[in-house]
């Protein structure tokens, strides 16, 4: 029930006196009050919880941290142990683990 | 969004484990707070990929199983009235009061219905002027502000034929109460992300400079659980302990201001017990005075209720981190998510589900690429 996921703003209208949006969720079609995110527009995404848009998704810090994350991943192999490296690889170590 | 795919890419996490074993020179036990962390970690395996002795602890952020004996008994007696309709999401459905659940009342009769917005009980109880629509509104700092916003929708509508069974709870005093307890081995926690997506990081910095404990507002994704992990384990390692947002694209420092406006109008912060932990000071929400007409407690005469929790289910131990699920005799034998004693084996978010579901179907599915929702 505490699962708020991403979606994405396909129209806008007023219903009931309360501000509402039809959103994509990957396919699945919901509608969401945009009360507590009133200037959210068509085409932007928010965190969705129990039918309710609660926060702006921004997509630019998702950009930033997901660069962070390939950039951890870079450094790991410039400043690795190598010797280390080429241990785990041939015990089929850290990376093979991952996708086991 | 191709982004939130990435958020599992398996060389990324292997970076972020890499650095993670880098960084670390001695244990350290992190608690996840939010159940729905639990599920990602659980799922993924990443409990068993962290370096050996970082420890992942399950904290109690699963609003259905911490959602008392007695409330879900009130629930219960009220779903059973006549000429009510009783509107729930849908993991409540199965959570055990004393002696029967909300599937039960169904079974015997009783119009109980599960929505998926709070809105959409508000839509029944428009539709049906002749009966008594009760909304049974849980759940911590995320679930709150629908909640709010539907019983200020009735009273702006007028509608008067609907009511809220009231029973939100609160982060930060849990966390609080988790610091202080004799047992409490936590070192440093990941904070839930959608939470603060509501109300921000204002109310961290001091618990976290009280208790120096790092404090670092965590997503959902696995990636996100790594950098989580990552950045607090780093701060231990330093000796630091601030608040720190690994959950930028989702968390602004403030929150959402028209959210937490809502809800201080609506709700007033009361004491509130938590099943299978107790009474945690200043921990929930009840209505406030100006909505207590659509209070459900008030509307329906519930007191009086004796409760009666299964002898054998750990589930207190399981929330505050001091069992892990399996460690309960009753884990997959007499408790299985069809026939829970417990409500961590209930809800989807249960610490006590999460292990039965993913560690006894084989090994945990690895940061396989699942689309959400
Ligand atoms: S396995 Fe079942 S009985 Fe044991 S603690 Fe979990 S919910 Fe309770």
């Amino acid at each position: 029930m505490c699962l708020a996921v991403p979606g994405r703003v396909m129209e806008i209208e007023e219903r009931d006196g309360a501000r509402m949006a039809v959103m994509d969720f990957g396919g699945v079609v919901k509608d969401v009050c945009l009360e507590y995110l009133p200037d959210l527009a068509v085409g932007e995404y928010a965190i969705v919880h129990v039918g309710f848009a609660l926060q702006r998704l921004d997509e630019e810090s998702a950009r930033q941290t997901l660069e962070l994350f390939a950039e951890l991943g870079l450094l790991m192999e410039e400043f690795g142990d190598p010797w280390e490296a080429a241990a785990a690889a041939e015990a089929g170590g850290a990376g093979a683990e991952v996708e086991r | 969004m191709k982004y939130l795919e990435e958020f599992r890419d398996p060389e990324l996490a292997r970076g972020l484990l890499e650095d993670i074993r880098a960084a670390v020179t001695r244990p350290w036990a992190l608690m996840e707070v939010c159940g729905g962390q639990t599920h990602t970690i659980i799922r993924h395996g990443i409990d068993q990929l962290l370096p050996e002795g970082v420890e992942l602890i399950h904290g109690p952020g699963c609003p259905v199983c911490v959602t008392p004996l007695e409330v879900i008994d009130k629930a219960l007696e009220i779903a059973g009235r006549p000429g009510v309709i009783f509107c729930s999401f849908g993991d409540m459905l199965r959570v055990p009061g004393s002696d029967r659940d909300l599937f039960r009342v169904r079974g015997e009769g009783g119009d109980v219905r599960v929505v998926y917005s709070p809105l959409d009980a508000l839509r029944i109880a428009r539709e049906n002027p002749d009966r008594e629509v009760v909304f049974f509104g849980i759940g911590f700092e995320t679930t709150a502000p629908p909640n709010a916003m539907t019983v200020h929708q009735a009273r702006k509508q007028g509608i008067r034929n609907f009511s809220m069974l009231v029973s939100h709870v609160r982060v930060p005093p849990a966390i609080e109460a988790i610091m202080t307890s004799p047992d409490c081995r936590v070192q440093g926690f990941l904070a839930a992300g959608h939470v603060c997506s509501v109300m921000g990081v204002e109310e961290y910095p001091e618990l976290a400079a009280r208790h120096r404990v790092p404090i670092v507002v965590t997503g959902f994704e696995p990636l996100d659980i790594l950098e989580g992990i990552r950045r607090t384990v780093r701060q231990l390692e330093r000796g630091e302990h601030t608040v720190e947002n690994a959950y930028e694209r989702a968390v602004r420092p403030e929150g959402n201001p028209a959210a937490r406006a809502m809800l201080e109008d609506v709700f007033e912060v009361t004491d509130r017990a938590w099943r299978g932990i107790g009474v945690i000071p200043g921990s929930g929400w009840r209505l406030s005075e100006r909505y207590r007409a659509y209070d459900a407690e008030h509307r329906f005469e519930v007191s009086g209720i004796t409760t009666r929790e299964s002898a054998l289910c750990r589930s207190g131990e399981v929330l505050q981190g001091l069992i892990k699920p399996h460690e309960c005799e009753a884990f997959g034998t007499t408790c299985t998510p069809r026939n829970p004693l417990g409500a961590t084996m209930v809800s989807t978010e249960g610490a006590c589900a999460a292990y039965y579901l993913y560690r006894r179907l084989g090994t945990p599915a690895a940061l396989e690429v699942t689309p959400v929702g």
